[in-house]
């Protein structure tokens, strides 16, 4: 693989996906062989919305490979304040640095901002756009768990909101996998998102829209829950009601099959009952943990003249 | 081809002849001011233009028609006016003659012509780059977004 930029799981073809998590399965297994492998070079963290995990497991990544982090700080507290565009901000921080991460509430900004520099730009979320980093560390712990050929995924939640959900949908029409998205009905996929995967699979896979976890679970090898957030709904009450029908907890799972691999790109409310941290289907924190050897590979591969890979 | 010979003496009763520039022909009825919008013409540099719209028409049942003096259209220029006005003729006119008649080709991408209606699109503030639109099967697409426009293209335009 050699991109200069991240910027959309669209991207990233079988190949590309496969060199990365191959490359973090190598980190995972011996960290301390790249300790020092990109001692010197700075990372820029451009965040213009909160983060802690992608945020944090970028500068933990960095550190790791030896490198360091510049970190633009809060909006409130940036040169954004003053009404600079982010296509001077990016001009501006790539001089300072060998990468740029962005996080930016604008959809498509991190497509604009990569027109402006040289330097590798990671998009670390745009708006209700695309999360490709998160999609990478979602798709090494479904290889990890459950292999990334032959299975059955349920996708859901907020599915047209969520950009991690987005970019996991195109990315898994890579694979040979059947696709079930569950949601209500006023949180479906964008139709821009069903257009694209139907172009894009090619009859590999099937994907299908359920308002109703109850019909596919037991068919399921995973299980990703997205978080349904309360300003999506015009008042508390139907926000219960609708949220309520997309929750989890022991008893929901007495239903699925006992190899069932539950993921959840955290921060999680009330989706997943605590009850289910401590059984086997739970997969969450260790697919938040994955994302620094993952993140650590695609800075290796972006900042490495060879692109990356072993040393031998 | 025929051009529907007929159908061009009747107009030119209502909408004088041109000497020299280009004929904008068979756009879909009420269109005109849209096509003048899309080519950034209005009149302001002194140009000479005239607006059919309307008319009777053997293929469109009602078209518009445009004819601008002093002024040739390019392929490129013209080419996206088939969003709006797919069945648009484009006539060249030298000294009352046209020289050079053809269609509108729908073009690859659009630039700086189409406002995104994705409020939460980066193209859409203050940012400086232009508008870009892929043109799909069946609409056009934001580069930047993705935002898939299929019907009232024409409300997009920027001015």
């Amino acid at each position: 693989m050699r991109h200069d930029h991240v910027i959309t799981s669209k991207h990233l073809s079988r190949a590309d996906v496969e060199t990365v998590l191959d490359r973090a399965a190598e980190i995972a297994a011996d960290p301390s062989a790249v300790a020092d492998r990109h001692a010197g070079a700075l990372l820029g963290l451009l965040f213009f919305e909160p983060s802690t995990r992608t945020k944090m497991s970028f500068e933990t990544a960095m550190k790791r490979l030896g490198g360091d982090v510049v970190d633009m700080g809060s909006v409130e507290s940036s040169s954004v304040t003053k009404g600079e565009t982010l296509a001077d901000t990016v001009r501006v921080i790539e001089g300072y640095t060998d990468a740029l991460v962005l996080r930016h509430p604008k959809e498509g900004a991190a497509t604009m901002a990569s027109e402006f520099v040289d330097v590798p730009l990671l998009n670390a979320g745009d708006g209700a756009g695309q999360h490709p980093t998160q999609t990478l560390l979602d798709l090494y712990t479904i290889r990890e768990n459950a292999g990334l050929d032959d299975i059955t995924i349920g996708i859901m939640g907020d599915l047209k909101y969520g950009r991690t959900v987005h970019s996991l949908a195109y990315a898994l029409s890579n694979f040979d996998t059947r696709q079930h998205f569950i949601s209500p009905e006023s949180l479906q996929l964008p139709r821009e998102v069903v257009y694209d995967l139907h172009q894009q699979q090619g009859g590999r896979t099937g994907i299908r829209e359920h308002e109703s976890l109850e019909a596919v679970l037991g068919d399921l090898d995973v299980l990703y829950v997205t978080r349904i957030q309360r300003e999506r709904f015009p008042d508390e009450s139907e926000y219960r009601e609708v949220a309520g029908e997309y929750q989890i907890d022991a008893e929901t799972l007495e239903a699925a099959s006992d190899e069932l691999t539950v993921m959840h790109p955290l921060p999680r409310v009330d989706e997943i009952a605590p009850e289910v941290d401590d059984t086997e289907y739970a997969a969450y924190f260790e697919q938040a943990h994955n994302g620094v050897p993952v993140r650590m590979a695609l800075l290796d591969l972006l900042l490495s003249e060879d692109g990356g890979g072993s040393d031998e | 081809m025929s051009n529907g010979g007929d159908d061009r003496s009747e107009h030119e009763l209502r909408v004088s002849k041109i000497r020299n520039g280009t004929v904008i022909d068979h756009i879909n009825g009420g269109q005109a001011l849209n096509v003048l919008a899309i080519l950034g013409i209005d009149g302001s540099q002194g140009e000479e233009i005239s607006v059919g719209m309307n008319v009777p028409s053997d293929r469109l049942a009602r078209k518009d028609i445009v004819k601008v003096e002093g002024r040739e259209l390019s392929q490129d220029e013209v080419d996206v006016l088939s969003l709006i006005a797919p069945d648009a003729t484009i006539n060249i006119v030298r000294e009352y003659d046209v020289i050079e008649k053809h269609r509108v080709e729908r073009p690859d991408v659009v630039v700086g012509v189409l406002s995104c209606p994705n409020d939460g699109c980066i193209s859409t503030g203050e940012e400086p780059v232009d508008s870009r639109f892929e043109v799909v099967d069946d609409g056009v697409r934001c580069s930047y977004c993705g935002t898939i426009v299929r019907e009232g293209i024409a409300s997009l335009i920027e001015t």
